[in-house]
């Protein structure tokens, strides 16, 4: 017990220096290579296709000719040889997709860079201001990210109504901040606690305010953390499926996952390459981010876990 | 000598009494309550005050477009004698146990392995993640697709492996719809479990295995007597987001299933959502949500608490 906050403060800088790791190697000559082979490749080979295969088959169904994705006879269903962009094209110039794609990425930029902002000076009041309560405000925003949309979405619709927001991506930018807010003050709080006091006070001691010391110290500090906060809310925007599905009414103002769900799902036996062309052009945006951004992700997601 | 009586008296006007203003502007507390405005104005509006307004719609009558009537509890009454919403109470806890037990397995399993060493280490690891970046919606209908009645890639294999004659019929048979969405469920959440628990296996020190060995300690008594107890904080937390996230599941099951083969698969978010807004009884649906309430308080304890009170029974019996 007493050496847990030490592992708590190690998580992040193991995460980021995978170099640590190898210091496992002292180990690995005890195990033979078959054995390895047996205990460790083979099983996470198979997790690892289980967890990779709906992608290629979103990807590879949304490149195929219509025939040859009903004809399971004939041609061999796990590769093609004469791909075709008609599915995306369809997609990009024959639907509202783009307006989707824009709306989605709209909503979600909108929302982020309000929570970010609220989150900011919530988590620095809460680890350097110390107010009265700062503590108790600090557990009820993490009470607030155990909150889930599933319970909310109904008594939302009808505040959303009454300000006349339905049916306005406003409705989705000022409410998915409630999903927001409470996970980056957690992880940008755990970021500011990493701060050296001793800064601030220099700062102070020169005569700075409380708002310069957060705009010229603590923020560019906190820049890793900050990054984090983004690219993991912009994920959780892209996602959010219930409130999307619950406030938005019209064709062209739906967001991506909702508009694919509702919109392209009809009778058509077709449906199948447009459909999966949707959801893979849905998804690209986002993987792109990730590949960009993966220690930020893991630091995001494990961050908000330690605290 | 009067310019010298003067200066002092200047001065001493600069040190004034800290006026109301000045307190607003520097006062801690008050500080305080300004950056925390933007936030809490948030969660105030549309959290709080929606989470209120949602158990006092479950006791009225609102419809679309009505404001309801207090109605006492009337509404839990109905639901009382609604064989649906004990079904789908029914299928919410099978699905959040199955699920979180199996993703709860599958997920330290995955992090132990992620945790050997082993070349492309990092390229795996990013890979792993990929089910949980990609929104929940889009996999579900790859699933969708994968699960199809007539197409389905995995019907063919099987039968091209000379295990089954027939398509199963994944999605229209009750109890098979039910084991794919608890796999599609598994699916995206074993990539959560996994990495944050590896994130915690990374800090337990292999000196620790090294001793183990030299004692003579097996493959699973390292597992079982250093791994898991180190790990046990952290397994807490993510098993509590675990259950909490699938027991108010909704995304997956709605892109899915819709709830169908004859609600065989719906979970108390997807049938309050059918009922509230499709079919346009807010009091009925918001009572079936309020219900959720104290199942969801129920789980955040039994993972919160039971795990906890494990790591202090260990961290006692190691100090």
């Amino acid at each position: 017990m007493t050496d847990l906050p030490a592992q708590k403060a190690d998580l992040k800088s193991i995460l980021s220096t995978p170099a640590r790791v190898d210091n496992s190697e002292g180990m690995s000559y005890l195990q033979s290579v078959p054995r390895r082979i047996v205990t460790l490749y083979i099983p996470l080979s198979i997790i690892v296709i289980i967890l990779l295969f709906p992608f290629y088959w979103m990807g590879l169904t949304a490149i195929k000719p219509d025939d040859q994705l009903l004809d399971l006879d004939r041609y061999n269903p796990f590769w093609t040889w004469n791909p075709t962009f008609k599915h995306i094209h369809k997609l990009l110039f024959e639907s509202y997709y783009p307006h989707w794609l824009w709306n989605t990425m709209y909503v979600a930029i909108g929302a982020t860079v309000l929570s970010i902002i609220a989150s900011v000076l919530a988590a620095y009041a809460i680890v350097r201001l110390r107010y009265k309560g700062a503590n108790v405000v600090g557990g009820l925003i993490f009470l607030a990210y155990l909150v889930p949309p599933s319970i909310l979405f109904i008594p939302l619709a009808t505040v959303v109504f009454q300000y006349g927001l339905f049916d306005s991506p406003l409705a989705l930018i000022l409410t998915y901040p409630t999903i927001l807010i409470p996970f980056s003050t957690w992880l940008l709080m755990g970021y500011f606690k990493t701060i050296p006091f001793e800064l601030e006070e220099c700062a102070l001691i020169d005569g700075a305010s409380r708002w310069q010391i957060l705009i010229k110290i603590v923020l560019p500090l906190a820049i890793p953390g900050l990054i984090s906060a983004f690219i993991f809310c912009f994920t959780l925007c892209w996602n959010e499926f219930i409130y999307a599905l619950t406030f938005l009414q019209s064709t062209p103002n739906k967001t991506v996952p909702v508009a694919i769900v509702n919109e392209f799902v009809d009778g058509d036996i077709y449906r199948w390459g447009s459909l999966m062309a949707g959801a893979l052009c849905g998804s690209l945006p986002l993987v792109i981010l990730y590949a960009f951004f993966v220690e930020h992700y893991v630091s995001a997601m494990t961050g908000a876990v330690k605290e | 000598m009067a310019d010298i009586a003067l200066a002092p008296r200047r001065a001493k006007t600069e040190i004034r009494e800290a006026t109301a203003w000045d307190k607003l502007r520097h006062n801690k507390n008050w500080l305080g309550f300004w950056f925390m405005l933007p936030a809490l104005a948030f969660l105030i509006f549309f959290l709080a005050y929606p989470l209120g307004l949602g158990i006092w719609l479950s006791f009225t009558d609102a419809r679309i477009g009505r404001v309801g009537h207090y109605i006492g509890t009337e509404n839990y009454e109905w639901l009382w004698d609604d064989s649906i919403f004990w079904l789908s109470v029914f299928n919410t806890l099978i699905y959040t146990f199955i699920a979180s037990a199996i993703k709860f397995a599958v997920g330290l399993y995955l992090a132990l392995l992620l945790n050997e060493r082993m070349p492309f280490k990092a390229l795996l690891r990013a890979a792993v993640l990929i089910p949980f970046i990609v929104p929940t919606v889009l996999s579900a209908l790859a699933f969708w697709w994968i699960f199809d009645s007539q197409f389905s890639i995995i019907s063919w294999s099987l039968k091209h492996l000379g295990l089954i004659t027939q398509n199963i019929n994944f999605l229209g048979d009750s109890t098979w719809a039910r084991i794919c969405v608890i796999f599609a469920n598994i699916w995206r959440g074993v990539p959560f479990v996994a990495i944050t628990l590896l994130a915690g296996l990374q800090t337990v020190q292999p000196s620790l295995y090294e001793a183990a060995t030299l004692d003579g300690a097996s493959r699973w008594q390292m597992f079982r007597f250093i791994t898991y107890p180190l790990l046990t904080p952290i397994i807490a937390v993510v098993m509590t987001f675990s259950v909490l996230f699938t027991f108010t599941d909704f995304q997956l099951i709605w892109a899915m299933t819709r709830g169908g083969p004859v609600n065989a698969t719906h979970l108390m978010a997807t049938l309050s959502y059918q009922r509230a807004i499709i079919a346009g009884q807010l009091g009925e649906g918001a009572a079936i949500s309020s219900a959720m309430i104290p199942f969801l308080l129920a789980a955040i304890m039994v993972s919160w608490f039971g795990l906890q009170r494990r790591k202090w029974q260990q961290g006692e019996s190691n100090d």
